[in-house]
């Protein structure tokens, strides 16, 4: 046999692809898994029964119809079913490309945005997949819940230069009714979006 | 059929074939290159598309199919998967029997992990703009795709180890098939890593730093070692000479092999994710761009007293256009990956064009090259048109040197507009100008991509039969 064993098929497949590999996995991925393992895991069911914020009631009187028809009551049971919902309409349209969901400790972003997040805040089934984002085309969301109104935000989906002058984000007319209401899809994106940060509000 | 190619000797493994004994299937080559030409139309007519909505002129409003969010995850699985993964596999069917000396396991489950990529790819597709995307990075992919694309890839991995086992008994292998190995085991570990573990098992933080890994993995253990294993077998073969430094070569790819794994977190910088082992990734970051610098002072110096063949070889130049885009961004890796330049530049369009830089500028330009390298090779005709070689080449790098520039300076902008506390919207209205150059030089971009197909398409249907190498231009 000639060469040197480190251009050998056994030596690169075991060392580099797959030793390195593990190596990296173990130090860059299971680290930050074993230092945040003591911050318990909640469900959406759990994130619903600590609280079920002030919007959500009021997404049910400033819609009584709609929301009855799509979500009956605003229960716990409704603001899960909504809040589920958001968050996959959230993935769906890609709003996780173009808005973040972090706020950074550098950069003014506390001004800006409020508290600088923890880990313990995403330690939920909806940041399964986590959704950091990588981009702010339009500002960060984790201290959204309160800044706007709930009909804000239905306009805002509906035709968003009518709110945000100058706005580059698309309209998303198919979160609504024939009549230009929110349907399911409508109300339940603006329950995700208003929940984002609830729980940091003094 | 130029005979050239099939005579050329490897140090420790000499091969001589004529056309009987070759390895190489033309026609899945020809398929793939075909395939990935197609998707590559899809990607940048959707990031065309995209880029109009920033300027508010997107032509389809208001239709749920053709949402931009959407046609923007298509723009980059396009790329990824329909583009890069097609062209590099045809890359592969190409090299790795020809350096091997051995053909890939069978040809059946070539053509079968041909068509079922194109599936996947057009599943995926469809799937993402009817609404199924999945919230990973690089990973849209909806998730009832990613369990066939995880067996395509295992499949994958079944046809071409094979045939470097084999050469692997005879003599040393040569550094493209440490490269394939490589590619060929972590993109497994790094798909079902990245597309399951941030879904189903781990959230938060502790799954941004997989999901973080997983963004810098797809690129840097898929797409980075399959290129240059390519690199290193069609460098040598086209100029004829062998690679400068075999212990630089060695250098290059451990240093890779070590370093890239430990990295990705810098996707997520000031994040919760926690602190030391952001740390970590900048040390890791910067200490790859020491091995970068060694594989294209390599590479550079392999070409020493060869400079000509930039001027006369349109291969060798998309090649070496390439590698020098490629030390531009792994330098800029190594600043903008501190925690110090993170402050400013984090969530700015800096970043897209710094991934356009690496995707298109790199990636797509190599296989532009072996595209025109293999051309004639494949259809046996000769060149249809020199000069649209040369608009091809000069739009597409105009194009990607305009939106680069652009970008980066339009992400600072965007980074002091937030750090100064201005209105957010100040930031967009401040953007407007860089974003509408942007559309430009996508649109510079696409000529120069459609002159190369058609191009290709004329030669495919072209009378001349195709004797000598490529010509001088």
């Amino acid at each position: 046999m000639t060469g040197n064993i480190k251009e050998r098929f056994s030596f690169v497949f075991m060392v580099a692809g797959i030793g390195f590999f593990v190596l990296g996995f173990i130090f860059q991925m299971l680290g930050p898994l074993v230092f945040l393992k003591d911050i318990p895991m909640k469900t959406v069911s759990e994130l619903a029964k600590e609280d079920i914020n002030a919007e959500f009631y009021q997404l049910a009187e400033d819609y009584p119809a709609e929301f009855k028809k799509y979500f009956g009551e605003p229960t716990q049971n409704a603001y899960s079913e909504a809040l589920r919902l958001g968050r996959d309409i959230y993935i769906a349209e890609a709003c996780w490309h173009c808005h973040s969901q972090y706020v950074r400790p550098v950069a003014n972003e506390e001004i800006r945005y409020g508290n600088v997040s923890v880990a313990s805040e995403y330690q939920n089934e909806l940041q399964m997949p986590v959704l950091f984002g990588t981009r702010r085309v339009g500002p960060d969301l984790t201290r959204e819940a309160g800044v706007h109104s709930n009909d804000w935000h239905a306009a805002h989906f509906y035709d968003p230069p009518s709110v945000q002058p100058d706005s580059v984000m698309p309209s998303y007319i198919w979160f609504y009714d024939e009549n230009g209401r929110p349907n399911k899809k409508g109300l339940a994106i603006v329950a995700y979006v208003q929940w984002l940060g609830s729980w940091n509000r003094s | 059929m130029a005979s050239d190619i099939f005579s050329f000797e490897f140090k420790g493994s000499s091969m001589k074939m004529n056309e009987k004994q070759n390895p190489v299937n033309y026609k899945i080559v020809t398929a793939h290159i075909i395939a990935g030409l197609i998707f590559l139309t899809v990607a940048i007519t959707a990031g065309l598309l995209y880029s109009l909505q920033f300027l508010n002129k997107y032509p389809l409003p208001g239709i749920e199919f053709f949402s931009p969010g959407r046609v923007r995850m298509l723009h980059t699985n396009a790329i990824a998967f329909g583009w890069l993964l097609n062209g590099l596999l045809g890359g592969m069917y190409w090299a790795v029997p020809r350096v091997s000396g051995y053909s890939v396991l069978s040809r059946h489950l070539s053509w079968l992990i041909f068509w079922v990529l194109q599936v996947l790819v057009l599943a995926a597709a469809i799937g993402i703009l009817a609404g199924y995307g999945q919230g990973i990075e690089w990973g849209e992919t909806p998730i009832f795709v990613d369990p066939f694309i995880t067996l395509g890839l295992i499949l994958i991995a079944i046809n071409f180890i094979p045939p470097i086992l084999r050469t692997s008994r005879d003599a040393p292998l040569y550094v493209s098939l440490w490269y394939f190995t490589g590619a060929l085991v972590w993109v497994i570990m790094v798909y079902i890593m990245g597309n399951y573990v941030p879904q189903f098992f781990i959230p938060g933080a502790a799954g941004a730093a997989i999901a973080g890994n997983y963004i810098h993995d797809l690129v840097g253990l898929l797409v980075t070692p399959i290129g240059w294993g390519l690199m290193y077998f069609f460098v040598p073969v086209i100029i004829k000479k062998p690679i400068w430094s075999h212990t630089m070569s060695l250098m290059g790819f451990w240093g890779l092999a070590f370093f890239y794994p430990m990295q990705g977190i810098h996707h997520f910088m000031w994040s919760p994710v926690p602190m030391h082992v952001q740390y970590s990734a900048v040390v890791a970051t910067i200490a790859i761009e020491v091995v970068v610098t060694s594989v294209l002072a390599n590479f550079i110096l392999t070409l020493k007293g060869s400079g000509d063949y930039l001027r006369t070889n349109y291969p060798i130049r998309w090649f070496y256009t390439g590698m020098v885009f490629y030390w531009v961004t792994c330098f800029q890796c190594a600043i903008q990956g501190t925690l110090t330049v993170q402050k400013l530049i984090h969530f700015t369009d800096w970043v897209v064009g710094h991934s356009h830089l690496v995707m298109f500028g790199v990636f797509s330009f190599w296989l532009m090259g072996i595209i025109t390298e293999l051309w004639p090779r494949l259809t046996g005709r000769e060149w249809y048109s020199m000069s649209l070689h040369s608009w091809a080449y000069w739009l597409n790098t105009l194009g990607l040197v305009l939106m680069f520039i652009d970008l980066t300076i339009a992400g600072v902008v965007q980074g002091f507009t937030w750090w100064g506390l201005n209105h957010f919207m100040d930031s967009v209205k401040f953007s407007i100008p860089f974003w509408f150059i942007r559309t430009l030089s996508g649109l510079m971009i696409t000529g120069g991509i459609l002159s190369l197909i058609y191009n290709l398409w004329m030669t495919a249907r072209s009378e001349k039969v195709y004797e000598a190498k490529i010509a001088v231009a």
